[in-house]
Formats: structure tokens, sequence, C-alpha cells
């Protein structure tokens, strides 16, 4: 999970690195009364989750409150590559003696962890690893042994900050870890760190990506998900512990298994290129179970995609074996009773597939069709989305 | 012959009384598999009956070990667990542990992973997140389904499990020396490269299939060893051409990070290296056939 700059500055805040003074808002108003609070020049920034702020207008300098007013409800509900403004983040202007760029990640080619600093900070880092490559360090780190003082001014050194400074980055840098590892984040990215004419280190900006998984450890991580902005029908599926995502296309899909899913996707894009150029309306790995219940509920979310205009079910029977799914099939199909209204394209492959299909074809649905490849079968699923 | 996995192995199951590794003992068991005992701290020297067979239960992977010469242990423990669970397969030498876990934090697999290269890398490692690997007709160490494909002459990897079956299933009737789910986790222990490895040096196995999906690089890095390393026919598959940039599609690996990880690039330098790549599983699974025939 990708947070905001403001809650990504709220965790640097709470684990000790030094950040801004500053709050987030949703109205013009709450920014005013926020820097009327500051009392000093303030920044408003656009809170996306998406690079390039600045150049699209998100981020203004605010010089009183009804300044911060005016800024705010100019930049609230800017659209910034797709990404709506629904909270402003006001905090103090700050004066940038230098710019520095410092990030740790999750290095997946090494198997470890990857400290990356530069004391060319504030650019596209990007395009510094590219253009010039020998101005941005990445040193690795061991996931046992961590980052200490010790290492903490290794890293630095070999970033080239500032010797003046070089002692304070490095204890941010500790604190920056700490964050990392305690809140099993896979991104934290400063960018800028900044310098300011009083020689004090302070994270101007703050990226930060969660994971998922430890969530068992992190019950208060669950508060930082924007509902709001999630998408109504992945919000639907993960309520029902779904794996969904959501597709810009027509053909709804249903598999087991995320690999599987995934070939899917790409075998019903192909075969929409035969087919008004259909394609497929999202991801959606219903597990190796494939029950009733979680069939009836997979269909559920699909047939409330008013885009999809065909299903296409790929089941592949291994451990849960093809009779059991088809069975979880026509259940699902009496559980929906007049809600499934749209064509069903069904391949099943694998243990006791005949009897599956049996079941398939006595139950003789008149929104199914059953078909015995997995090619073929998107083919079909296409086609009626075409035809729909 | 087989790779990693064979007739001779002594297979033990971390969490062989939770409900999942009690159902997979019992599929496991029922395809041959030699499983000499399992491992919970707090039902040791209790036995469980699975399959007509009284299992013995172990506080320890060491204790397992040294009471039945297990070498292979299948972990199915929670995701909280897990790292402690592998940590302590590592520590005891074991051979090979297969971690079937699915939603193991990056952190803890990151963690077990150093500990194992620091500790020397006596451990082979399968997983997280994998359903395990097959010798067919010798043993069966994880879910992999064992009656959809018999033994024969293909060496398969892949980064997905139901890939992993369909395409077992589709070349039924050549067989396979070994199947090997490494899974799509993040950070993984085998990687496809050890994979074919194994696969170049097994004298049983005559073409091997390689399944990548969109996250990573390691399909790129698996290319460029086939080209340097594999004298065999290798035929690959990549999933995920769809996938949207910046979203997990099921795996928590499978991700494409701004212009990284690409299906369309790993499938580009696969067939730099010379790798037929199938559109599609059946397109893979035909081409397999038919380089096979041609052989």
């Amino acid at each position: 999970m990708d947070l905001y700059e403001y809650q990504a500055k709220d965790l640097f805040a709470a684990h000790g690195v030094p950040v801004l003074p500053g709050d987030v808002a949703s109205t013009p108003e709450e920014a005013r009364a926020i820097a009327e609070k500051l009392g000093q020049t303030v920044v408003i920034k656009s809170q996306v989750k998406t690079g390039g702020r600045g150049k699209a207008g998100g981020v203004k300098l605010a010089d009183d409150p009804a300044d911060a007013q005016t800024k705010a409800e100019a930049i609230l509900g800017l659209d910034i590559k797709g990404h709506i403004t629904r909270k402003v983040l006001v905090t103090v202007a700050s004066d940038i003696a230098e710019e520095y760029y410092f990030s740790f990640l999750l290095d997946r080619t090494n198997r470890t962890f990857l400290a990356m600093a530069s004391a060319e900070g504030g650019v596209e880092i990007e395009q510094l690893a590219v253009e010039r490559p020998e101005a941005l360090a990445k040193i690795a780190i061991d996931a046992i042994t961590g980052v200490d003082l010790a290492k903490a001014k290794e890293i630095v050194a070999a970033g080239k900050f500032p010797e003046a400074i070089a002692d304070q980055a490095a204890e941010v840098v500790v604190k920056l870890w700490e964050t990392f590892v305690s809140e099993d984040a896979t991104l934290v990215e400063v960018n800028p760190l900044v310098r300011d004419p009083q020689d004090k280190v302070i994270a101007l900006d703050g990226k930060v990506t969660l994971d998922e998984n430890a969530g068992f450890r992190h019950p208060a991580h669950a508060d930082l998900v924007d509902q709001e902005a999630e998408d109504p029908l992945e919000a639907a599926a993960k309520a029902k512990d779904l794996n969904y995502v959501k597709l810009d296309g027509e053909v709804g899909i249903i598999g087991n298994g995320a690999g599987l899913v995934m070939s899917t996707l790409d075998v019903v894009a192909y075969a929409g290129e035969k087919h008004k150029g259909v394609k497929p309306a999202n991801f959606l790995d219903i597990g190796g179970g494939a029950s009733a219940e979680v069939m009836a509920n997979g269909l559920n979310i699909i047939l409330g995609d008013t885009d999809v205009k065909s299903v296409f079910v790929n089941v592949f029977g291994g451990i849960t074996s093809c009779d059991a799914v088809a069975n979880g099939i026509v259940s699902a199909l009496d559980i929906l009773g007049d809600k499934a209204t749209k064509p069903l394209v069904v391949r099943l492959d694998g243990n006791n597939v005949e009897e599956g299909r049996r079941i398939l074809a006595e139950a003789n649905h008149p929104l199914v069709t059953v078909v015995d490849t997995m090619d073929n079968a998107a083919d079909k699923a296409a086609e009626l989305a075409a035809g729909a | 012959m087989a790779i990693f996995l064979t007739e001779n192995s002594k297979v033990i199951v971390q969490g062989i009384t939770g409900s999942e590794g009690t159902k997979h003992t019992t599929r496991m068991l029922k395809s041959g598999t030699t499983i000499v005992g399992g491992v919970n701290p707090r039902k040791a020297g209790t036995k469980v009956e699975i399959e007509g067979q009284a299992l013995p239960v172990f506080a320890t992977v060491a204790e397992a070990m040294e009471a039945t010469g297990a070498d292979v242990t299948v972990i199915f423990v929670p995701p909280k667990f897990a790292k402690d669970a592998v940590i302590e397969a590592i520590d005891a030498g074991i051979g090979l542990a297969v971690v079937i876990t699915e939603g193991i934090p990056v952190h803890d697999s990151a963690y077990f992973w150093a500990h194992a290269v620091a500790t020397g890398n006596k451990t082979r490692i399968i997983g997280p997140n994998c359903p395990g690997l097959i010798s067919p007709g010798k043993s069966n160490a994880g879910i992999i389904p064992a009656n959809i494909t018999g033994p024969g002459k293909i060496g398969l990897v892949s980064k997905s499990g139901t890939l992993t079956y369909q395409m077992m299933y589709e070349l039924n009737d050549i067989g396979f020396s070994s199947a090997v789910g490494i899974g799509g986790d993040p950070i993984i222990g085998t990687t496809h490269i050890d994979a074919l490895a194994a696969f170049e040096a097994d004298p049983e196995t005559e073409l091997i299939v390689m399944i990548g999906e969109i996250g990573g690089d390691a399909e790129e890095r698996a290319a460029a060893y086939i080209k340097d390393n594999v004298t065999k026919p290798v035929v690959g598959y990549v999933a995920g051409f769809t996938a949207p940039e910046g979203k997990t599609m099921g795996h928590a690996g499978a991700i494409v990070s701004g212009s990284a990880g690409t299906a369309q690039a790993k499938k580009e330098a696969l067939e730099a290296a010379g790798v037929k790549v199938g559109k599609t599983p059946s397109e893979t699974a035909a081409l397999a056939r038919e380089l096979f025939n041609a052989k």
C-alpha cells in the first residue's frame, strides 16, 4: 500500500525523523485554519499518489491564511495524472540551502534491502540513476544486522553528503531505517531531504510503501487506507476477502490462482483483437478452493460492474476437482437468481473434468456456455461481449 | 533421476497438525511420498493418524531429523510463525525446506534468506508462497495435485501454481522429471536459474519449460543464464501482458513498477536467448510437444 505524503510524514515524525510542522486539510476553510495556527508563510501541497505535483500546479506558497484558503481552493479537486486531489497538506514553508536524495527499498534481485543516497536531490531519481549513476550511491543492507550509526555514516559518505551535516544526516538515516523496519515498509523515500540555512536536516517530502502481508503486526495500518479513493468494486471485493483488481474492459474474469488469472486476462485480450477490441474487465482470483460461496461472491462483484458484457470463468481443477467447481457454479447461479444477467463462458480442466462438464450440461443454465479449451473459451467470451 | 526431490527423500511436515498441514499430508501420502513425521512443539511426543499411518510429532526439526533421518521439510505454518519455522529448519541443517505459506511479510523472508546465506546456504529453500515440487511417481512435497501427470522427461519451473498444473496436465502424455513451483513472492529461495541449472545437469530431463510472470527481473536473468549455460531446449511462457502498472496481481511479487518488470521485456529477453515463448499456455504446451517430438 502506497501512502500519501502526509501519512508518510506522520510515520516519520512518530519515529523521530525531523519534518516540518503542518496538517492535512480537506476543505479550503480547514487549510486556512491550519495556516492561522502555523502563523507564517505556508506551502499548500496536493496529496495524490503520483509524481509531478509541482509541474501540475499542485504545490503553491501562501503568504497568509486568506491566501492559504484561496490556494487550497485552487488545488483541491485538481486532477494530476488521473489522480483527483481530495486533501492538501499545509506546512510551514522552509528556506532550502541544499537538497539531497535518500531511500531504503526492497532489492528483489539481490534478495535484500538497499539504501540509495545522493547529494544531488530534488530531481527525478530515475533520471539521475541513468544520467549520472556515479552520483547515486547504492549500498546493500543486511536484513539481520540492519543499519546502525556506523552503517548510516558509511551510506551518507558514499552519497557524498557534505561534511558539515554528515553526522546529522546519519542520525536521520538511522531513524528512517527504524521506520522502514518497524513499520514493515518496502519503500521509504525522502526526496528531497534538505539542509536549511541553519544547517538543520529535514525530510521535506516523503514516500512510503507498506507491506500488506504484514498487516497482522500493524492493526493501525488499516486506518491508512483511503476508503474514498478506493474503487467501490475493489472495496466490496476486499470486504469479501477476494483478490480483485478493476480494469477497463468488458469481459469479466474469474479464475483460480494468480498466474492462471493473469494468463486468462492476456488470452482474453488476444481474443478481443478479433472481436471489436474487447478487453478483460478485471482480475479476480478466487483461490484454489473455488467453493460455491466464493464463486457466488465473485460473480456478484463482477456482475456489479456495469461495463461487463460477458463473464469468463476459467478454472483448473487441481486441489479442488472440477465436479466440485461445477457444483459451485450451479449453486452460485442459484444463489444469485435474477441478479445473474450476463452470459457466462465456463472452461474447466483438470481432475474429474468429465464429471464437472456433465454437471454443467445437466444443469443446462440458459446463461452458461461450456467450452473445452482456454483459448476457445476466451474467444467465445470476447465474441459475446462484442455482440452484446 | 529428478531434481531436488527423489524416491529416497524423507519428508517431515512443519505444521502437520493444522488443517492445511493435515489435508496436504494426506494428499502427499496418497501420491507416494515418504512422510516420516511432523513438527509441532505443543504436540510433541504424540502421533497423528493420517492415511492409516501413525506419524510421530516432534518438538523441533532437529529432533525429527535425528529420529527419522528426514532430509526434506514442508512448511505449512501460518505467516505469523513462518519466519521462525524456516530459521529452525535452516539451523537444523535440513537439505530442503519447502515453504508453502502464503502471505509472509517480506521483511521476514528477507531475514530468513539472510540467515540462510549467513550460515552457508546449507538448506535449499523453495518458496515461500509456492505450491512446492513434485517428481512424479517418486515424491511430492507440497500441494501440487499428483494425479494430473506422470513421470517423464520434461522439467518444469514456474512462479505460478495453477499455471504449473495446467502445463503438467496439457503435457501429461510426455510426463515430467520434476516440476518446481518457486513461488510468486518478491523474495524467494530457489530461483528459475537454480532450477534451470539442476535440470541441465539432470540426465533424465530432456526439455525444460519455464513459466514466469510480471514483476522483478528474474526472467531476464534466467534468459541470460540460459544463453550461456543451458544446452537443452527451453520453452517459456510469461503471464501478465495486460496487467496495469502499479497494481499487485494476486501474487505479492506480481507488480509492474514504472517500466520495470513487464511481461513484454521478459518475453523479449527469453526470445533473445533462443527460448521459444508461447502466447498462451496451450500454445506453449504445443511448442514444447513439437520440440520434444523433433528431438
